[in-house]
């Protein structure tokens, strides 16, 4: 067919292109409405502010996406180990040869701008799980599998955490929706979930009240079990399970206490306290938390916003970008933003599982999880609901690196996608 | 089975987005702790306004300063009045004002400050300053408020007041700011910029009462406010307000420059008003009171008043035909042949022309002059002359603005032989009888005080000028004066034809047409006088004009004074001209009985004119000042032989 060899009439999901554009268009205004001050009323392309800059990444970015549409769908595929093996490389080659910003050694610098390989990695990842997860009889229940796919993700990890870069670390996490949808035995996730609440429970209330409640919640279970059911090995297993809960719970104590660095410690803490650090990490969340509260229901107005400029919400062009959107356009702007967001997200999940291949359909839900995640965190933290995490806010938050890798990592799935749409219509 | 995962997924998706939302919704919507910790959020950013630079005159005494005042702003929300009545007796206010202030600051917003009185002085505001500790939600404001010591000078000053909504909207780079100061007309507008220096901003950090808690981050953000420049004019006040006194129950201009620098020494407007009515805190009643005013004070003469030259164009008329070839020092024509009235005895040469100051002379000087082109027919002729005349002129920097450091200046009009092609709707439909009244500065010539001083420096300086300009410097003598201020213009007439004319202008002084009292031993006073033909309230109220300048042979001032409904040239302007000149040469003066005279003298246009007419009209105003020359209409007059020129130039 002629309309298959023409890249740009092919049979891209124009509903994903659309939220797409719309996204990044919000975004790059209200990384000009960060910017903007009234005394010199900066111009929105000004090469010299980040509003500027942002736009002629935005540039660059569609040239990256015509590329991508142009190469054939092969590719992706046949080179997705390749490209694994590159950002590790990188990943590498940045812990000796990157600049050093802000006590992470992870940046490439080239003149005034900067590229951060671990933002790429993520793309390289995603595709090469979703190339082993393609090999017919790989299956997730068996050990040998997952120990393979775990080795893939946590390779990385550990090289970018050795760049001190712990938070886009985190984002790794986000592969867990992908390998819950192929098949993750269901009591991970669980333990998973037990684990983070009890995580959260620790840093709230002293030790002793956490066993005191896991001991009432053992003897509950018990009471609650039909009399059949309450055979020794039984008990013994709740007994297990009660004991190692408040393992965890003293090891989450001494985690946070005495691995973690201090900022860390803070960034956790004053969730659940923002009162502690007043100055510091508390600050800055008091500070997110007043410019979005202060827009109200309909907001302040564009470029109207008082509280999000100057840096007084730190990172305000970069990864506390919501704040600006919560202060300029209050709730209903907040609320567009997020619907646009979970849109984007349900649709790549449904185009996911429309696919034919299943290396299509892995690749898709590592997308979807890999922006779900960063969408999360980011507006998690600048509405006090998560700890202070920098990552950014896909699409939204000033910087080359994050726009570009998650354009790539869109495009490249709805490349994918459009060759099934074409298949089907053949 | 594994598909199903899908919706549990999808349910993960929007079961964070519905947490998030609910969420933003109390933090948002229900809660208003944070709205409220927004507007008096812990950093606060502050505003500091520097001193607007402070004007000086040639002799470093002041001209313009600030005075510190107190603004009031009020906050609404805080606001707890115990006595009403007792608090509007002390800020000497009416009940229905508080209420009208207030109204407007809810309206603006409850909770951030809004200005409640402006510029309180020191004195008004020590006085409440304690009784303010009962009544909460009033904080002052240190600010400044323009002074001007000398009390003249208002019009080429300006004045400095609030901006304009239409300033505010057409900001080229926005700086300013509702409620912000800005200098209006005159050098407050002309050198704002330099004069109101760069505003400040300081972020203080707040607890939640609103106490400093210190800069926020050690000043980062901080930018220091900078000082704006103290301006030096060249003007001296001194005789400025001799000037002034001069020029009381008298409408026009006097305009005083030195020829060898161009700088501006006297420039009074008359009437004028005393500067610090626009500066206080009743601005707007004050400017309110003077638009009104029918002798419409709030004009700047000097620059923005157009008159018709009169006689004292002769000077130009005799320079161009001598440049041209056309006109020698021996000279001699009678009264005979010209259709002008004269009352000097005739038989004149250039010299006792220029003394007599004799229409015909000049007539006929003109005549030659247009027609002096191998072209037979007259209406070619005319116009191929008059386009050579237009050139030399405009040499004199008539016809065009000067370029004077004033926002507003008026081009005058300078007639081209385009300009008549136009009013007799054809080329070749017009010739010398129809323009001959410019031969003695009558007709379609519109002319600026500004220029015609700049006329008498150009011959003072025998052949060139510098723009006449106020700016001596910023902070020093000589600093951030625009280049265009040293640039000399020729205007190509020889030295050698300046001699005769100068020789004519002395025996004008001594022994022609100005009175004699004017002729002031000791500062040896060459001038030229004018009567311009204002048939609006009948010849008796022609305008009296008078250009010269003193000593003649090294001359340091140039000086222009037109006199309106003062009649003959030679006595009003004339007079004020060489005490002027006198005070400044001599730094006193001794001519007591003409200053006496010139001070007892009134020729403020009759009132029945003034004040008969429905809107209400000043002669200059109707007739010569603000009008663009309207092309037609003095034509009728021109094309008829008794052409009111004739009878308006009495020719002194």
């Amino acid at each position: 067919m002629a309309r298959q060899n023409d890249p740009f009439s092919q049979n891209i999901d124009w509903l994903t292109l659309l939220l797409y554009l719309c996204l990044v268009t919000l975004g790059w205004l209200n990384v000009y409405a960060a910017v903007y001050t009234p005394e010199f009323h900066t111009s929105p392309f000004d090469m010299s502010t980040n509003a500027g800059k942002q736009l002629m990444w935005i540039g660059t970015t569609v040239i990256l996406i015509i590329c991508i549409l142009v190469v054939n769908h092969t590719f992706f595929d046949t080179f997705a180990f390749v490209f694994y093996g590159f950002m590790i490389l990188m990943l590498i080659l940045v812990l000796v040869a990157g600049s050093n910003i802000n006590g992470s050694r992870s940046w490439f610098k080239f003149g005034s701008f900067q590229i951060q390989p671990a933002e790429f990695t993520k793309v390289a990842t995603a595709l090469a799980l979703a190339k082993y997860l393609d090999v017919p009889g790989i299956n997730l229940s068996k050990q040998k599998d997952l120990l393979y796919v775990a080795g893939i993700i946590i390779l990385p990890c550990l090289l970018i955490i050795a760049s001190n870069e712990t938070g886009s670390t985190l984002v790794f996490a986000s592969f867990a929706i992908m390998l819950y949808r192929e098949g993750l035995p269901s009591w991970m996730p669980a333990v998973g979930l037990s684990a983070v609440a009890l995580f959260i429970l620790a840093l709230i209330f002293p030790k002793l009240y956490i066993f005191i409640g896991i001991g009432v919640l053992a003897v509950l279970v018990i009471l609650i079990m039909p009399r059949y059911n309450r055979t020794l090995a039984n008990l013994l297993a709740i007994g297990v399970v009660g004991i190692g809960m408040m393992i965890f719970v003293t090891g989450v104590d001494f985690f946070v206490n005495n691995v973690l660095q201090k900022h860390q410690r803070n960034r956790i803490k004053v969730l659940v306290d923002p009162t502690i650090d007043p100055l510091g990490v508390g600050w800055n969340v008091t500070q997110a938390k007043i410019a979005i509260g202060s827009g109200r229901l309909q907001g302040k107005g564009f470029l109207e916003g008082t509280q999000t400029k100057f840096d007084f919400v730190p990172e305000q062009s970069t990864d506390f970008i919501f704040c600006t959107i919560g202060e300029e356009h209050g709730f209903i702007g907040a609320l567009v933003v997020i619907s646009l967001f979970v849109a984007l997200l349900i649709r790549i999940v449904i185009l996911a599982e429309k696919q034919r291949t299943k290396f299509a359909r892995v690749y898709g839900y590592c997308v979807a999880g890999i922006i779900f995640f960063h969408i999360m965190v980011n507006i998690g933290m600048t509405i006090g609901l998560m700890p202070v995490i920098g990552i950014p806010l896909p699409f939204f938050s000033y910087g080359g690196s994050s726009l570009w890798s998650f354009s790539i990592l869109l495009f490249i799935f709805l490349k994918l996608d459009s060759r099934r749409v074409a298949f089907t219509r053949r | 089975m594994l598909e199903n995962r899908r919706w549990v997924i999808i349910g993960i998706f929007c079961l964070v987005g519905l947490v998030y939302l609910t969420r933003l919704f109390y933090l948002q919507v229900l809660d208003d702790t944070y709205s409220l910790g927004a507007s008096k959020n812990s950093i606060k950013r502050v505003v500091e306004i520097p001193y607007r630079g402070q004007i000086y005159d040639r002799n470093n005494q002041l001209i313009v300063y600030n005075t510190p005042v107190y603004d009031l702003y009020v906050t609404p929300k805080q606001v707890r009045i115990p006595d009403t009545a007792a608090f509007c007796r002390m800020m000497d206010i009416s009940r229905p004002e508080f209420d009208s202030i207030m109204g407007l600051a809810v309206n603006y917003s409850r909770v951030k400050p809004s200005l409640f009185l402006r510029q309180l002085s020191k004195e008004d505001f020590a006085r409440i300053q304690d009784a303010l500790v009962d009544y909460r939600g009033f904080e002052p404001v240190i600010s400044s408020m323009r002074t001007y010591p000398a009390h003249t000078l208002a019009n080429a000053l300006g004045y400095v007041s609030e901006i304009s909504k239409k300033q505010l909207d057409n900001q080229d780079i926005v700086y300013y700011r509702q409620g912000d100061y800005i200098g209006h007309n005159g050098l407050e507008e002309q050198y704002e910029e330099q004069l109101r220096g760069k505003r400040g901003v300081k972020f203080m950090m707040q607890n939640v009462h609103g106490v400093n808690k210190g800069s926020w981050k050690n000043g980062a953000f901080d930018t220091l406010a900078v000082a704006g420049q103290n301006l030096i004019t060249g003007i001296d006040v001194e005789v400025q307000k001799y000037a002034d006194s001069l020029m009381q129950n008298k409408v026009g201009a006097v305009l005083a420059v030195e020829p060898s620098t161009g700088e501006i020494l006297v420039s009074v407007s008359a009437p004028t008003y005393d500067p610090n009515m626009l500066s206080s805190r009743f601005f707007s009643k004050n400017y309110r009171a003077l638009l009104k005013n029918p002798y419409k004070p709030l004009i700047n003469r000097p620059a923005t008043a157009s008159y018709r030259p009169g006689s004292t164009f002769k000077l130009i008329q005799a320079l161009i035909a001598q440049q041209q070839g056309t006109l020698f020092p021996n000279t001699v024509y009678g009264h005979g042949g010209s259709p002008m009235r004269c009352h000097c005895r005739g038989g004149n040469n250039l010299r006792g022309a220029v003394q007599n100051s004799c229409n015909p002379y000049f007539y006929n000087v003109f005549r030659k002059f247009i027609y002096h082109n191998g072209e037979h027919n007259v209406f070619k002729s005319s116009a191929i002359g008059l386009r050579e005349w237009h050139d030399m002129v405009e040499k004199f920097g008539i016809g065009d603005r000067l370029g004077v450091d004033l926002p507003f200046e008026r081009k005058g009009n300078l007639p081209t032989p385009e300009y008549y092609d136009k009013a007799y709707r054809g080329a070749l439909r017009w010739k010398f009888s129809n323009v001959y009244s410019l031969s003695i500065g009558e007709g379609e010539l519109l002319i600026t005080p500004m220029k015609l001083v700049n006329l008498a420096a150009t011959i003072a300086n025998r052949g060139w000028y510098i723009t006449p300009h106020y700016i001596k410097g910023f902070g020093k003598v000589g600093v951030g004066v625009p280049s265009e201020y040293s640039v000399k213009h020729q205007t190509d007439i020889d030295y050698k034809y300046y001699l005769p004319v100068i020789d004519g202008m002395r025996g004008a002084v001594a022994h022609g047409t100005v009175t004699p009292l004017a002729n002031i031993a000791g500062i040896d006073l060459c001038g030229k006088t004018g009567t311009a033909q204002n048939a609006k309230f009948g010849h008796k109220y022609d305008h009296s004009i008078f250009i010269g300048f003193a000593p003649m042979n090294d001359p340091k001032i140039a000086v222009a004074v037109f006199v309106e409904n003062a009649g003959w040239g030679g006595k009003a302007a004339a007079s004020v001209a060489a005490l002027v000149a006198e005070r400044y040469l001599k730094r006193k003066t001794e001519a007591t009985v003409l200053d006496a005279q010139v001070k007892a003298s009134n020729y403020m246009p009759p009132a029945q004119f003034l004040f008969d007419a429905k809107k209400p009209v000043t002669p200059k105003k109707d007739k010569d000042t603000t009008q663009k020359p309207a092309a037609p209409k003095p034509l009728m007059t021109a094309t008829k032989p008794k052409a009111v020129t004739i009878t308006g130039a009495s020719g002194n």
